[in-house]
């Protein structure tokens, strides 16, 4: 079983909102989209459960062409970030909707939905109306009518986005193992590349409807084929500088910090991608480099210390462990851990990972 | 910390009261004061008591205007509603078609109502009217001026054509504010298209089809202009609702008193059926 997108297209008028993509999802995988606003996850997949056409592109589901197939015929089920239940029926109903239409035995429907109940801890508010419950609990029923029928495909469509944070951690830990046991292919989509790297799995990562890289979750954070797909895949922002080699003699265009590198890459000029969290106020690892900076903003998140800085024209972002207090204007050192850049070359395609 | 004590506010309220006084509450008292008192012109008035209620409340010519009121109000919501929902249901969501749609649902609504009467007096005139004549070419012995029936079915036709709009309105305003999400998971779930309507559509819409009920409610009991103008309760009494035979009683007999008695048990009908209506639908509105 696996749903494979060939060269799926899709235009809206003269708007492209899907560039030809084509994409296979494997059985039993978790898929991770990920992406900013209008990257084309939600459309991707309306397309992959049936609910919108390509216009052009197929889709084939084990071994089936099945572009064009109604969503009714694909046994897909499908959770949106709003929390989306019958108003006027009681959780269990809910839950029971999806089976009680495709005409399933009441005893069994009772097994079911209260076995999944179990599983995302409302077999206590069973007989009360969406209304009634938290955003939380509306979200996790949502998730329950999803998960109740045995669907081939489940599309899970920034489900968390409308949670208050400490629900959205909760259930961020619990969704994979939902889906553990489940002879399905998950889709999820997300903005926040921390969801992916939790959820693991296979992330592919979006920009203006296209598909910029495809992989295993960890794979593609720790080798980005190219910037695009390591900016999206970075959060805060990753820091782009220019940088030119010469032998193992690295140093910033802009500055004077050098560096040895032992990537076996031609000398010239490249551009490097340093994320946020190789800077730091301490050193790490056994290549760092000193950078001098000017404080520009430095904020508490957590256990963690995001410091802002500024050296020459250009602007850092640097994320250090623990309460790192600094004030704004001031002078620091930071470090930079070199064992971790990244180096794309002139066509933004990563050429080393250090 | 010392509250300054400033009564000057109250002054704002004083344009608001004023308003209410002659707006409702002077015109009322009037009417209370007929309702209570005989006169005999030249503002001598003697006390009755309850006499005039009483009479009314057991005249056979109330009951029979309350049944008629009450069975063409029922006819009216019977019709207008669920077309209403069904036109809405059908109605254009993007597109040009939606201010098409719109525009032409709301005329009606912009015609004054004695002009709706009229129109459709002359529209359903078995002679030269146009609705009227078609029917009788069609074989039908269609007259509203003679026959009680016909008269009933112009004025039901009249007021759904008037009054439909705006049900069509309120429906669509309701539909268009459920989120394309529910009708995928619908979808998703391989709901039927009734189901879809029944267990999304419809509870999604209840708080706008309650205001549409009310107010046609509301509208339709006190329907005066439109058939005053077409049948002017004709023929004989058969279509003279409450308020035909309320505007009978004061000015053609000029019975005062007896009409002021009707007027305030007309106006406590109205109020007693709204509020018990409004409290029925807003309890399952607490429950759900």
């Amino acid at each position: 079983m696996s749903l494979e997108l060939k060269n799926v297209e899709k235009k809206v008028g003269i708007d492209t909102h899907i560039h030809p993509t084509s994409l296979k999802l494997e059985k039993n995988t978790i898929n991770v989209l990920l992406g900013s606003t209008l990257a084309g996850k939600t459309t991707l997949m309306q397309i992959m459960a049936g609910l919108d056409k390509p216009t052009s592109g197929e889709i084939w589901f084990d071994g089936k062409n099945v572009t064009g197939m109604k969503v009714q015929k694909r046994n897909c089920s499908m959770v949106y970030q709003q929390f989306i239940n019958y108003p006027n029926y009681t959780v269990y109903e809910n839950i029971a909707s999806p089976l009680a239409i495709t005409g399933v035995k009441n005893d069994e429907i009772k097994q079911r939905v209260g076995k999944v109940a179990e599983l995302l801890k409302l077999s206590a508010m069973l007989n009360k109306k969406p209304d009634e419950l938290s955003g939380g609990q509306q979200q996790r029923t949502a998730l329950a009518r999803a998960l109740v029928k045995d669907s081939d495909l489940i599309l899970l469509d920034e489900p968390l986005a409308n949670l208050d944070f400490k629900l959205r951690e909760e259930l961020r830990e619990e969704l994979p193992k939902l889906f553990e046991d489940r002879d399905c292919i998950v889709v999820y989509a997300t903005t926040e590349p921390s969801d992916a790297l939790m959820i693991g799995g296979n992330t592919a990562t979006l920009l203006e409807g296209k598909v910029i890289q495809y992989g295993k979750t960890l794979e593609v954070y720790n080798r980005p084929e190219n910037l695009i797909s390591a900016k999206v895949f970075s959060d805060p922002p990753m820091n782009i500088a220019e940088i030119t080699k010469s032998g193992d003699n690295c140093k910033f265009t802009n500055n004077d910090v050098q560096w040895k590198s032992s990537a076996k890459i031609k000398d010239g000029t490249y551009k490097i991608g340093i994320r946020p969290h190789n800077i730091t106020t301490y050193k790490e690892g056994n290549n760092s480099v000193e950078i001098n900076g000017k404080v520009q903003i430095s904020e508490l998140s957590g256990s963690e210390s995001l410091i802002h800085f500024t050296n020459g024209s250009l602007n850092w972002v640097s994320l250090s462990n623990g309460t790192q207090q600094k004030n704004v204007g001031e002078d620091t050192k930071l470090y930079m851990n070199t064992d971790e850049f990244l180096y794309f070359d002139q066509n933004n395609r990563l050429v080393n990972n250090g | 910390m010392n509250k300054t004590i400033n009564q000057k506010a109250w002054y704002f309220v004083i344009p608001v009261f004023v308003l209410v006084a002659f707006n409702a509450a002077i015109p009322l008292m009037t009417v209370v004061n007929y309702s209570f008192q005989e006169t005999f012109g030249n503002n001598v008035f003697a006390w009755e008591g309850t006499r005039w209620f009483k009479q009314i409340l057991l005249s056979e010519r109330f009951h029979a205007s309350l049944g008629r009121q009450f069975a063409f109000t029922f006819i009216i919501l019977l019709i207008q509603i669920p077309l209403g929902i069904a036109i809405a249901l059908t109605m254009p969501k993007k597109g040009w078609g939606v201010p098409v749609c719109l525009i032409l649902m709301s005329m009606p609504l912009l015609i004054p109502w004695n002009v709706v009467g009229a129109m459709w007096n002359i529209f359903a005139l078995p002679d030269i009217g146009f609705l009227g004549h078609s029917l009788n070419a069609m074989g039908f012995d269609y007259n509203f001026t003679q026959q009680p029936g016909d008269a009933w079915f112009t004025t039901i036709l009249m007021d759904v054509w008037h009054w439909t709009s705006l049900v069509v309105l309120l429906s669509y305003a309701g539909l268009n504010s459920i989120q394309p999400a529910y009708y995928q998971a619908a979808e998703i779930d391989g709901a039927s298209r009734w189901a879809t309507f029944r267990y999304i559509e419809l509870p999604k819409m209840k708080k706008v089809l309650t205001l549409a009920i009310l107010l046609r409610f509301m509208d339709s009991f006190m329907i005066y202009t439109e058939p005053f103008v077409l049948t002017g309760g004709g023929p004989g009494n058969t279509t003279a609702f409450l308020s035909i035979d309320l505007v009978k009683m004061a000015l053609g007999q000029f019975d005062l008193g007896p009409a002021a008695a009707m007027s305030l048990i007309y106006f406590f009908i109205v109020l007693l059926v709204c509020w018990v209506f409004y409290n029925l639908m807003m309890k399952n509105e607490a429950q759900s």
